[in-house]
């Protein structure tokens, strides 16, 4: 059944690993003391694990290709998830399911899990918001980071400042968060591809350098605190309550981005910006106005950033600049791109699942951030197309047997 | 002026650092048009391999310039089995992919590296043997240039030069631009395109290895997470230069190193990065593929 | 096929519901519960990771004695990763978890994000490490206590060394651009200025981790500056130490707690000699501190890192207290925590009002052969 030749293959895989982890696996130095101590046990356990996962990867992709060539017959069948979106008989009942669940969901579950829910959800926001920039229009944006951190900063400097209030504030924030998305992007939207990724990225760290040395303005790196949560008519809350307030605002947002997303992507502007990322010069030639579609989308994408910002500053009631690292941005990217490029479900799942899984890795403890690393890179070399792959909305001729539509990335 | 030359030559010495860093990135990019976010990780565990094997040595008595010679090796020998494993797991199975999954697969990978090297070693800083020696002949200059600095300078202009030569005049550099400007094409023409990956892969991390063991020995320590920074630094470096170009990807190190040099000298080193990114922004806003990159023409 | 469909669907909500259950299920055993919350991955986990390795020695001694009261002591230990978002959610699980008391966090920033949570829940909180001012003088929390002096009585004391000892009349001060860093050396500056005895003639931070810190030291020559007060952590410091060395610019170095550090004189070797630094009274005479250090040493087979014996004290302190408070209410303890004097290895402490600790007196060390030395 499983052949021989495999298992040789096996073997030297173990022994590559077993190489090729071996100084920093095996031996541990003690400069001071100058002592030596070599885990040989390390290098055991190496080899083996690397030649029981290589058997195991290897049985995996036999068994798909088994699969893959039984199914050539049949036609190419859609993503079951994208057969649920597309018949309404399953997907008005499952929003029905999920807007209940998350209605209920401080119910049902602790202040902890509230919390962590909360956080998830806005980083859905965020990754919808993300999505717009890199899903749809295709600008690679590794500065994604700043515009939240405007939107945050803005809420507690005009508090602090002004005492204005967070209602005032979400609109400010995110208008805010738009207005430096179209001055950043005049300059740098002639740019193309990874240059305008590296651009961005730029941008990005300018802002938090900016915030972390101008202390008179934003009190530098030791941050601004005692932001207060957003009230309710006036109300003051206890410390749960607050969460579950936060929670709910949050997910009324989530709604209202997913419906404005939706229909921004089946509009005529969300369908130039997909013409966009396909092709710039034919797209200019069909009288697209490439800049002003560009800026829109990164002004908006930024909008929803500024807004995520605004209450990221109410619920953490702290702000200082080392929460707008790089790292932020590329965990945003990774949803995006984890989730499916340019589908909505794909990126609410994506954040979900980016989210609460270090969350609930925690009882992996230090092992965690390992764990996060290489199911990044296995969900990707398996499912390169994101969790759900966006399926473009064709339209078939029914008169004559064509071939059905293909899947576009 | 004495305060002009010596800012000038600790942007030098900067600037070759980064440039040692960038090499790896713009080759990889100019080859398959990857950002390979995990290369400063790559540094990062050439850079543990030669403390290691450097330290070891060391407690076993053996001499200076061996030490040096079989820690060099060894962290170009284990990069470069980094870098060509790496590839083979996390970027070879998804050449077809979209662009963007190659990406995350990268940043996933360095993640997981950082942390392997954590659990695996220590989270705490260690001092890195100091294997480049004061040179007793450049005690009059040392307050401007010492040797580490010098041997930086001169190793990455050695590399340099190499590295073009190698692309320039032997095969496996004429394969590697074949690849580079059609991957399809230099198929056709018998070209075997996953070695030719391979190859560059471990060359970059070779370099990148070298790069670890002359920086960590300069700044004397060591530490899982060096590589993150000074990653992002020198893909900057190799943007600014024109990405894909190995004479743009120094001279983007060096204008890069020089700028954040002059800047915290002249101006403040609170705003030195400010500085830096600043004017990757003006360059490309001025000329969008770099200094020495090549401008594509799309046509329809 | 639609059926399967169907069922594929409940499969999946079904399992879902169980994943967010799961975590849920608290245990309801009567122990007391000693949180731990800090940085334990990412790139500040060196100095979080010593404070863990603290809570389990005193938590394991207390534990070999049977534990406090009968009960027996039970560690949570919980990462931040010194992010104040992160932190929020650790002190949330932890307080969800029912912790009656917190070890942490380590960073004032993730510190200040997540002490409004233990406030609302009664819980107390000592950190090993948060130094920024506004936590205990601030009077917003507390249920806050620390084991560690805070960033202005130490600058003061900087000062002070720099301009009285050394005679100083031009200083750099030089941050590393953090919250502890840069609080530190902003006090410093202020200090300098109000003495009138001597300038400021640079200030200014450097970029953690950056690849070489030339530049800067050969704008300290520039200036001529005769000492640098420098504000932040060990790793910054020992490469701008062996850039002044390498560079030939001899003039007196002085830092703060986060250099008073063992490891710091590893790294730096050499260059280390003749560092200054301000940290805790010396320990090294007082036999709790040689214990804690031998138990590490034991335990972990290697020397401890940062905080350690700040770390260690406070766990010992909240202990303590707890066990002289016959209780875990919050009031109680932060009332035995004020009237009981505890042994620590950093002295006989017992905290002030505002929740600094009475006892931890400061001193300036300096490196000599290799270890630091206090300055008479």
């Amino acid at each position: 059944m499983f052949p021989v030749k495999e298992l040789k293959r096996s073997a030297l895989t173990s022994l590559w690993f077993a190489f090729l982890t071996f100084p920093i696996m095996v031996v541990k130095v003690d400069p001071i003391e100058r002592v030596v101590s070599w885990r040989w046990d390390n290098m055991f356990f190496i080899a083996f694990g690397s030649f029981v996962f290589s058997i195991l990867a290897k049985v995996f992709i036999i068994q798909k290709e088994r699969r893959a060539s039984k199914k050539k017959q049949k036609t190419i069948s859609e993503p079951l998830v994208q057969r649920i979106v597309r018949e309404p008989r399953f997907l008005y009942p499952l929003a029905l399911a999920c807007f209940i669940f998350g209605i209920s969901f401080p119910f049902l579950f602790s202040t902890y899990q509230t919390n962590i829910m909360t956080t998830a959800l806005m980083y859905v926001v965020l990754g919808l918001g993300l999505n717009i920039v890199v899903g749809v229009a295709g600008l690679l944006d590794l500065g994604y980071v700043a515009f939240y951190a405007v939107g945050a900063y803005s809420y507690a400097l005009l508090n602090y400042n002004f005492d204005m209030g967070f209602w005032t504030v979400l609109p400010i924030g995110g208008l805010l968060a738009a207005l430096l998305g179209i001055i950043l992007g005049f300059p740098v939207l002639r740019l193309r591809g990874d240059y305008l990724a590296i651009v961005t990225l730029g941008f990005g760290e300018i802002i938090r350098l900016v915030l972390e040395n101008w202390n008179d303005f934003s009190q530098g790196p030791s941050g601004i605190a005692n932001i207060p949560r957003p009230s309710f008519f006036g109300m003051d809350m206890t410390f749960a309550g607050g969460i579950t307030y936060i929670y709910y605002i949050i997910l009324v947002l989530v709604v209202l981005t997913i419906f404005v997303v939706n229909r921004l992507q089946n509009s005529r502007l969300g369908r130039a910006w997909l013409a966009l990322r396909e092709d710039e010069i034919a797209c200019e030639a069909m009288g697209i106005d490439k800049t002003k579609t560009k800026l829109i989308a990164f002004s908006l994408g930024a909008f929803w950033a500024g807004f995520v910002g605004v209450i990221f500053a109410a619920k953490t009631t702290f702000v200082n600049p080392a929460s707008f690292t790089f790292l932020e941005s590329a965990i945003i990217l990774s949803i995006v791109v984890l989730g499916g490029m340019g589908s909505i479900i794909g990126v609410v799942i994506g954040a979900l699942i980016l989210i609460l899984l270090p969350e609930y890795l925690r009882a992996l403890s230090e092992y965690r951030m390992l764990a996060f690393g290489a199911i990044l890179v296995v969900m990707m070399v398996f499912k390169p197309g994101g969790i759900i792959s966006n399926v473009r909305r064709n339209y078939k001729f029914k008169g004559l047997s064509v071939v059905e539509g293909k899947n576009n990335e | 002026m004495d305060y002009f030359i010596e800012l000038l030559f600790a942007g030098l010495t900067r600037g070759s650092i980064y440039a040692l860093i960038a090499l790896g990135y713009t080759m990889v990019y100019g080859i398959i048009g990857l950002i390979n976010f995990a290369h400063g990780e790559i540094y990062m565990i050439g850079a543990f391999t030669s403390f290691i094997v450097a330290t070891v040595l060391s407690i076993y008595g053996f001499p200076l310039l061996a030490i040096v010679i079989i820690a060099a090796v060894a962290a170009a020998v284990w990069s470069s089995a980094y870098g060509f494993t790496v590839e083979k797991l996390a970027y070879r199975p998804l050449r077809k992919a979209p662009r963007l999954a190659p990406l995350i697969s990268a940043i996933g990978m360095s993640i997981f590296l950082q942390n392997y090297v954590l659990l695996a070693q220590t989270s705490d800083f260690l001092p890195f043997p100091e294997l480049i020696p004061e040179f007793a002949f450049m005690e009059p200059v040392a307050h401007i240039v010492g040797s580490s600095d010098m041997v930086i300078l001169v190793t990455t202009a050695i590399v340099m030069i190499a590295l073009t030569c190698l692309i320039k005049f032997t095969k496996i550099g004429k394969a590697m631009r074949a690849t580079a400007q059609d991957k399809t094409m230099a198929v056709l023409v018998g070209v075997n395109v996953d070695r030719v990956i391979s190859a560059t892969f471990i060359i970059g991390s070779a370099l990148a290895a070298i790069g670890g063991l002359l920086i960590a020995s300069h700044i004397g320590q060591i530490n899982f997470y060096i590589g993150f920074l000074a990653g992002i630094k020198a893909f900057t470096a190799a943007v600014l230069g024109g990405i894909g170009s190995i004479p743009g990807a120094v001279l983007g190190s060096l204008v890069l190193g020089l700028t954040e040099s002059f800047a915290t000298g002249y101006i403040s080193s609170d705003y030195e990065d400010v500085f830096a990114f600043s004017l990757l922004v003006l360059i490309l806003i001025f000329k969008p593929s770099g200094l020495l990159g090549k401008t594509e023409t799309k046509k329809v | 096929m639609q059926s399967g469909l169907k069922k594929k669907l409940l499969v999946a909500a079904v399992s879902l519901g169980f994943a967010m259950a799961a975590p849920v299920a608290g245990m309801a055993a009567d122990t007391i519960k000693l949180g731990v919350a800090g940085a334990q991955s990412g790139d500040l986990a060196s100095y979080g990771l010593p404070t863990v390795k603290a809570a389990e020695l005193v938590v394991a001694m207390y534990n070999a004695k049977g534990g406090i009261n009968g009960k027996m002591i039970e560690l949570l230990i919980e990462d931040d990763v010194c992010k104040p978002e992160v932190a929020t959610n650790t002190a949330t699980k932890l307080v969800t978890d029912g912790v009656h008391v917190v070890l942490g966090h380590i960073c004032s920033g993730a510190t200040k994000a997540a002490l409004p949570i233990y406030k609302e829940a009664g819980v107390v909180v000592m950190s090993p490490s948060a130094t920024n001012p506004d936590l205990t003088q601030s009077g917003d929390y507390p249920n806050f206590f620390r084991t560690i002096a805070s960033d202005d009585a130490q600058a003061q004391t900087e000062v002070d060394f720099a301009i009285n000892v050394i005679g100083a009349k031009k200083i750099a001060v030089i941050h590393d651009k953090g919250d502890y860093g840069k609080g530190l050396a902003e006090f410093a500056k202020k200090f300098i200025q109000e003495s009138g005895k001597a300038e400021v003639v640079l200030f200014e931070g450097v970029t953690p981790g950056a690849v070489d810190y030339t530049a800067i030291v050969q704008k300290i020559k520039r200036k001529g500056a005769d000492a640098v007060i420098f504000g932040g952590y060990h790793p910054e410091a020992s490469k701008i130490v062996s850039m002044m060395k390498k560079k030939r610019l001899k003039i007196t170095f002085i830092s703060d707690d986060g250099v008073k550090d063992d490891t710091f004189i590893k790294v730096a070797g050499k260059n280390a000699e003749g560092v200054y630094a301000s940290g805790p009274n010396d320990n090294s005479a007082n036999p709790l501190s040689t214990a804690a250090i031998d138990a590490h040493k034991k335990e972990y087979n290697e020397d401890p890192g940062a905080f350690f014996e700040n770390a260690y004290s406070a766990a010992l302190a909240l202990l303590n207290a707890i066990e002289k408070a016959g209780s875990t209410d919050m009031a109680d303890i932060v009332k035995a925590l004020q009237t009981e004097t505890v042994a620590t290895p950093v002295g006989n402490i017992h905290f002030d009002t505002r929740g600094d600790a009475v006892g931890v007196g400061f001193a300036m060390y300096v490196v000599k052969d290799g270890a630091y030395v206090e300055v008479k």
